[in-house]
């Protein structure tokens, strides 16, 4: 039976792992490299690598990372930043990501997912959206450049819609974040991401709010959804992934066990 | 010496550091000339099935795979270019593992068939060795090869289909052995093993 994904997510800025809150007031959490070893080895099933300042700076991530992380862990290797280009998502394979993400290079010219499911294949294309519940309107809005609180802009589209055309132009998977959540630790937003689920029949990956162990067995069994990232609890070893693998098995929710 | 064959594909590296871990080095190799000198042969691929068999075919790597009489393993679309025929894009394949290449029937569940799944048994062989019935592979793909007595280990996502196929010195693995840590590892080095 296909399992529930467990995927720790490096954000990365300046050449350190950092965290905020509400994607504001980072803080350095640990050393890339140290922490995706431990991570490969203690069982998650997929890492995501994202140099948050990237495309607020309008440049490419550093690629020495890529090449550095996929030489030291045997899981699935997701690389996010600044990627703009089939020729931007070339130089990020070459080192050795198995995907690449995209996120607001995919709001500013949307063709852009069609060209990387082309050259590359559906299997490499993720795209990540940044979704903003607006408590006044009761609406999920998508914002954009969120890694700099800045720069971080509402965008034209509504998360459904979104949603729907990432999917058409050949995404082949979507991560959304939930702002609202994002290192909060109160939960996953489930009830937008069994929304968002009803929308989609690619994978679906859970972001921000993820606090206890719980809180993953309910994501899996509310949404749906095929994997939960999660950041600061395991940069901060609040939960142990080992531990949270035995912890969904009791629960019934399908998990990989490393012993 | 392992050769990687790169029919300029993108994710050569991935399979190249599963090797380096170890403690072999591989050689990325160009030109279909180089293979005959090397024990053994991965063909590692992404894509679409039709763009990279033509690329196969105009860089003269047919002929050469036909002659190489060591181990040879396809990984993922690798695998899938080595069997007689596949239905991603209506193309004659290298006709190596016999079998055809037909499009997963998920059903109901999302595609690709993406993430970790487990694999059952069919038959013995030097590649399957220590593989255990917990053990879990990381899968990408929406395209299977249809189980037949090629078949060693098979998987089973909205149908049944080959995960890991065998006949005389070729063989493939649908999965990611290079991104399926320890399980993975330990079918990389059955391949490093197998003597044919």
């Amino acid at each position: 039976m296909l399992s529930k994904r467990i995927i720790p997510c490096l954000d990365v800025k300046d050449g350190q792992v950092v965290k905020g809150v509400k994607f504001k007031g980072h803080e350095i959490v640990g050393d890339i490299l140290t922490l995706a070893q431990a991570y490969s080895e203690a069982g998650a099933d997929e890492l995501v690598f994202y140099e948050i300042s990237a495309s607020v700076e309008k440049r490419l991530l550093d690629v020495n990372w890529v090449e550095s992380i996929a030489r030291h862990i045997d899981i699935p290797f997701c690389v996010a930043g600044g990627i703009k280009s089939v020729a931007d998502a070339a130089r990020v394979l070459e080192r050795g990501a198995d995907k690449i993400s995209i996120n607001s290079p995919a709001i500013a010219r949307p063709e852009l997912i069609k060209e990387l499911h082309d050259e590359f294949g559906k299997q490499c294309v993720v795209v990540g959206i940044d979704s903003f519940y607006d408590e006044v309107t009761g609406e999920y809005l998508v914002y954009q450049l969120t890694g700099d609180p800045n720069a971080s802009s509402r965008t034209r589209y509504k998360t459904e819609e979104w949603v729907k055309r990432v999917q058409d132009l050949g995404a082949g998977e979507i991560v959304l974040n939930c702002m609202n959540q994002d290192g909060v630790r109160n939960g996953y937003d489930n009830k937008q991401l069994s929304k968002m689920r009803a929308l989609c029949d690619i994978p679906l990956i859970a972001s921000g709010g993820a606090g206890t162990m719980q809180d993953f067995v309910d994501v899996f069994q509310q949404s749906q959804v095929d994997g939960a990232l999660a950041a600061s609890v395991f940069h901060k070893n609040v939960i142990n992934i080992g531990e949270l693998k035995q912890y969904l098995t009791d629960n019934q929710v399908a998990a990989r066990l490393c012993n | 010496m392992i050769a990687i064959i790169n029919t300029g594909c993108a994710n050569i590296n991935s399979v190249r550091f599963a090797f380096e871990r170890l403690g072999r080095t591989p050689e990325v190799i160009t030109s279909p000339e180089q293979l005959k000198n090397f024990e053994r042969a991965i063909l590692p691929g992404v894509g679409h099935a039709s763009v990279a068999m033509k690329r196969l075919v105009e860089g003269g790597w047919q002929q050469a795979i036909n002659e190489y009489q060591r181990p040879l393993m396809g990984i993922c679309l690798g695998m899938q270019l080595l069997c007689d025929s596949t239905e991603e894009g209506n193309v004659q394949c290298l006709g190596k593992i016999p079998g055809q290449v037909n499009a997963l029937d998920v059903g109901n569940l999302t595609s690709p068939h993406m993430g970790w799944n487990n694999l059952i048994l069919n038959r013995e062989h030097a590649l399957t060795k220590g593989l255990d019935e917990n053990d879990q592979v990381y899968f990408v793909h929406s395209f299977a090869h249809t189980v037949n007595d090629a078949t060693l280990v098979s998987g089973e996502y909205g149908q049944t289909f080959s995960a890991i196929v065998a006949n005389d010195n070729y063989a493939g693995m649908q999965f990611h052995p290079e991104r399926s840590a320890k399980v993975g590892t330990r079918l990389l080095q059955n391949f490093l093993d197998w003597q044919v």
